[in-house]
């Protein structure tokens, strides 16, 4: 039997430890080895997307990275997007819009749309659907995944502007507080 | 974008809730088949036959089974000797020794990628290690893949058992014409002889496949008391429950069948691959065992679709009206009898009134997989010929093509040339709302560019379904149906029953059961769930508000007949009780309410769809882009709009790559050479623009809710639109799918456009 290597990254935020073969691709390390079902093995050579994480923030096909290449990296899975027992806007947006059918392309489709909307939460339609052509859906059409990820961006659009002007309102409260202290 | 029920009679029907499987399919926490992990479980691979058609003289598995970390092989030593005998699966029936011969291969191997053997082993890849261990001898034949060769007289023969079977006739000889189909009605020869116009063209469409993301995958467990469990990705629990028990000869009695979630399945997951093998896997090393085909595997030992060879024929008078018509279609059934034959040939013309038509249809085996049903199976090729010899006849009559088709368009009482006639159906004011379309309204301006349209038409069956239906004491209900969920029919399901009790879509909780859960319910195929277990919901709740009705007279110690309900309200002299203030007394009148229903429907709910679409055609290298499209469809009533549009927009891809792109490619030893989604090209997000839909909603009469079924008719009319749409662009007419850029080049410079 081959030989096993020692392998510690960060997966959903936690520290997580493993040994697995060298011909092992981090997809397998994810569905066999650590029992995170969730990444999708559609094609196993790159072709579908359904097995989408993401690596240090980039989006990559699982299948085609080696469990042994993971060492210190950080990588979210599909597991890791809703926080707190709460859908991701991109989650609730996929269920509102009824962007999937059968659902087995769609944790792929959303670890890409996060990788993207994270990056530009208003991208155009083009935008949308060069980034998601890695990802193969046979069942939608694909209308209405673009519409979700369109709808999502907005949440997620309006969700940052709401957190920077809450700091900065924050900011503002705290150099007036600042001030007052300073002019004691 | 749509007309629906919304805001209509109904409450619930029409309105667009958050599937109740939705969270789970979201989170990554869905069980599908792959996701399955038993105690004590391990992985099983499949050896294929590297030949397309061969002689299995042996098979030695002596090494394979050294091999450390193997702890089971099979081949066909292991299975049961089956005597011909027809099995129905509910969308299309199957010969059981023949499917015991696809799911592990008897004397021959007839088409590579033929299962040959298969290991069980601790993992993956010790399990790969034991398949190039196993030594087949092979004796290679020639093959035979193209179908109007495989029809010859002298061409390799791929059974020597199967005669031809024209009109109940057996023929003499064997033959890889396996059926022979006729329709007649009219005088055809004397009507085309009295037409003013004839158009008559040939057509060939390529083998296809189905697609699903998921691959297939089943895990068996033999038990020690001799009881099998099977998980699957399956279209129809109980048909894998019939099919395996059928193939293993145990009693259905001794199967269960636990439905995972599905990755698709478009008539692909119906037929067994993998059930029977990993049971016989099981058995012989009394653990479960998990088989996962790769996506090679999926393309080169599953169904494809059939390749066709067609002829159309139609003659028309100067005024308009189809006088006559003639169709010789020929399809591949792949390695085994039972292709899609029958219901191309009921299609091909079921849009139009033909008071004289003759129809042929020929089963032709070559040495490619056996084919499969894939969404609508048989129609779209059928189509693709007769709806672009209509366009061409209506422009060759300088007539509207909309007005052309509803000149002649099917309607009540029209007679299919197969002999059915038409209850009210749709077809007419699917056209009206194509040319009352924003989209048909809209000129289209610009070089290169072309619009088409095409309609199509699917039975949509109905067959057999159970459900039944717990009432919670909060006044939800949990609802148990046997109906495999490929696409959000939990919820399509559940709001018939909300809506028969007054209650809420999110009130009742669907769950899908195993075969030992819930009553005989037949395959997720022919666009029969919405419309056949949406019945069996229905009739459910009828079943409740019978007992809740005998509850409120038991509260009020008044009669049954007394009592009336209203939505949720239940009422009888002055007393006024609700649904969910009901459920909570139930344990003081009587006990637990539990619904039940088995329907069978007979007969088709008849779906039809008119596409219109706009294309662009590169003059230098016959790209054609798809610049917008508009899916219509009689869907009867619309019970899910958005995921009634998801299906119209769904099939419509799915029609838009086997136009433009989809098609397997064989060597000349009959190796496919595309066996892998990078070169078998499915559309992308980049390939496609959003697909507009107009539902347009003629209440089917034989359904409480007037639901047609929606699922397949959408991938019918896209080749020929597309095909009508590049034939105005270029003044190229495609006769040939898919119209990849290398043949629509060759189309446009040989006719020097």
């Amino acid at each position: 039997m081959a030989k096993k290597t020692h392998v510690t990254t960060t997966i959903n935020g936690q520290q997580v430890e493993f040994l697995c073969e060298a011909r092992q691709s981090l997809l397998e390390v994810l569905r066999d080895v650590l029992h995170l079902t969730g990444s999708k093995e559609g094609c196993n050579n790159g072709n579908c997307g359904a097995c989408t994480v993401l690596l240090d923030g980039l989006p990559v096909d699982s299948c085609l990275v080696l469990g042994v290449e993971v060492e210190a990296a950080e990588i979210t899975t599909i597991e890791g997007v809703a926080q707190d027992s709460c859908l991701h806007p991109i989650q609730q947006c996929f269920l509102e819009d009824a962007a999937l059918q059968c659902g087995v392309c769609t944790p792929g489709f959303i670890m890409t749309a996060k990788a993207l909307l994270d990056r530009d939460p208003n991208p155009s339609e083009e935008e949308i659907r060069f980034q998601l052509a890695g990802n193969l859906c046979r069942c939608t059409g694909y209308d209405k995944i673009v519409r979700a990820v369109q709808d999502a961006g907005q949440i997620m659009g309006n969700q940052r502007g709401a957190t920077s002007a809450a700091a900065q309102a924050n900011g503002s409260r705290a150099s007036k507080a600042k001030a007052r202290a300073g002019s004691k | 974008m749509s007309s629906t029920t919304e805001g209509t009679k109904y409450k619930v029907i029409g309105t667009r809730p958050v599937r109740h499987d939705g969270a789970d399919k979201v989170t990554g926490r869905a069980v599908y088949g792959a996701d399955l992990r038993l105690s004590g479980m391990v992985r099983g691979r499949i050896l294929r036959s590297p030949h397309a058609h061969a002689r299995i003289k042996s098979i030695d598995t002596s090494a394979a089974e050294q091999l450390p970390g193997v702890l089971a092989v099979a081949t066909r030593n292991d299975l049961p000797n089956l005597k011909d005998k027809i099995a129905n699966l509910g969308e299309g029936a199957v010969n059981l020794a023949h499917l015991s011969a696809n799911v592990l291969a008897h004397d021959k191997a007839l088409y590579k990628g033929h299962a040959v053997a298969a290991v069980a082993a601790i993992n993956n890849h010790v399990a790969e290690e034991a398949l190039a261990l196993i030594k087949v001898d092979y004796e290679p034949l020639p093959a035979v893949m193209d179908l109007t060769e495989a029809m010859r007289d002298g061409a390799p023969l791929l059974h020597d058992d199967v005669h031809t079977n024209s009109m109940g006739k057996k023929s003499e000889k064997p033959s890889n014409i396996s059926t022979h189909i006729h329709f007649e009605t009219g005088d055809v020869d004397d009507a085309f002889a009295k037409a003013d116009v004839i158009v008559e063209r040939e057509f060939r469409t390529a083998s296809v496949h189905q697609g699903y993301i998921e691959p297939h995958v089943a895990t068996a467990l033999w038990n020690a008391d001799g009881h099998l469990t099977v998980w699957c990705a399956t279209q129809g629990s109980f048909t894998a429950r019939q099919q395996t028990s059928e193939l293993l000869q145990i009693p259905v009695s001794r199967v269960t069948v636990v439905p995972c979630e599905i990755g698709g399945g478009f008539g692909g997951k119906i037929a067994v691959y993998l059930e029977p093998v990993a049971a016989i896997l099981s058995r012989k090393c009394g653990r479960p065992v998990q088989l996962v085909m790769n996506r090679d595997e999926v393309f080169e030992g599953t169904g494809p679709t059939p390749g066709s060879a067609t002829r159309v024929k139609l003659g028309a008078t100067n005024d308009g009206k189809l006088v006559a018509g003639e169709a010789w279609l020929a399809y591949d059934a792949g390695a085994f009898p039972g292709g899609m034959i029958g219901p191309g040939c009921m299609c091909v013309f079921s849009c139009y009134e033909f008071p004289n038509a003759r129809v042929d249809g020929y089963d032709v085996l070559v040495n490619k997989p056996k084919t499969q049903a894939y969404r609508a199976p048989g129609a779209t090729q059928a189509a693709f010929a007769c709806e672009t010899v209509i366009d061409e006849l209506a422009e060759r009559l300088g007539v509207d093509p909309i007005e052309f088709r509803l000149n002649n368009a099917a309607k009540e009482g029209t007679r299919r040339v197969d002999g059915p006639v038409y209850p009210r159906v749709g077809l007419v004011e699917t056209l009206e709302a194509a040319r009352n379309s924003e989209h048909w309204k809209t000129p289209l301006e610009g070089p290169h560019r072309g619009r088409g349209i095409a309609s199509g038409y699917w039975f949509n069956i109905g067959l057999k379904s159970s459900a039944a239906a717990n009432v919670n004491p909060d006044g939800t209900v949990s609802l148990i149906e046997g109906s495999t969920d490929i696409g959000g029919t939990r919820a399509s399901i559940a709001m018939q029953l909300a809506e028969t009790l007054g209650i809420r879509a999110e009130d009742v909780k669907p769950r899908v059961a195993d075969t030992d859960g819930v009553g005989y319910t037949d395959v997720t195929g022919g666009s029969r769930v919405t419309f056949a277990t949406g019945m069996a919901a229905h009739e459910v709740g009828l079943d409740i508000q019978r007992q809740m009705t005998e509850r409120a007279a038991a509260l009020w110690e008044c009669d049954v007949e007394s009592v009336e309900v209203e939505g949720n309200t239940y009422k009888a002299n002055g007393n006024s009780i609700t649904f969910a203030e009901l459920a909570g007394k139930l344990g003081q009148t009587g006990g637990p309410v539990v619904g039940r229903a088995a329907v069978d429907p007979q007969g088709s709910s008849h779906g039809f769809g008119t596409h219109l679409v706009d294309v662009e055609v590169d003059p230098d290298t016959a790209k054609v882009t798809i610049l917008r499209y508009t899916a219509i469809q009689d869907v009867g009533t619309a019970i899910h709009p958005a995921y009634v549009e998801g299906q119209m927009q769904g099939g419509a891809v799915q029609g838009i790559g086997w136009a433009l792109n989809e098609e397997y490619f064989f060597d000349d030893q009959g190796h496919m050479q595309n066996a892998s989604y990078l070169d078998y090209r499915m559309p992308t997000s980049l390939d496609v623009p959003m697909i507009d839909t107009i539902i347009v909603e003629v209440p089917n009469p034989a359904h409480p809710f007037g639901v047609r079924g929606v699922g397949e008719t959408p991938i019918i009319a896209p080749p020929a639109a597309i095909a009508n749409a590049i034939h105005g662009a270029t003044g190229v007419r495609m006769h040939e799918l898919p119209m990849s850029p290398p043949r629509l080049w060759a189309q446009m410079n040989k006719n020097g456009s």
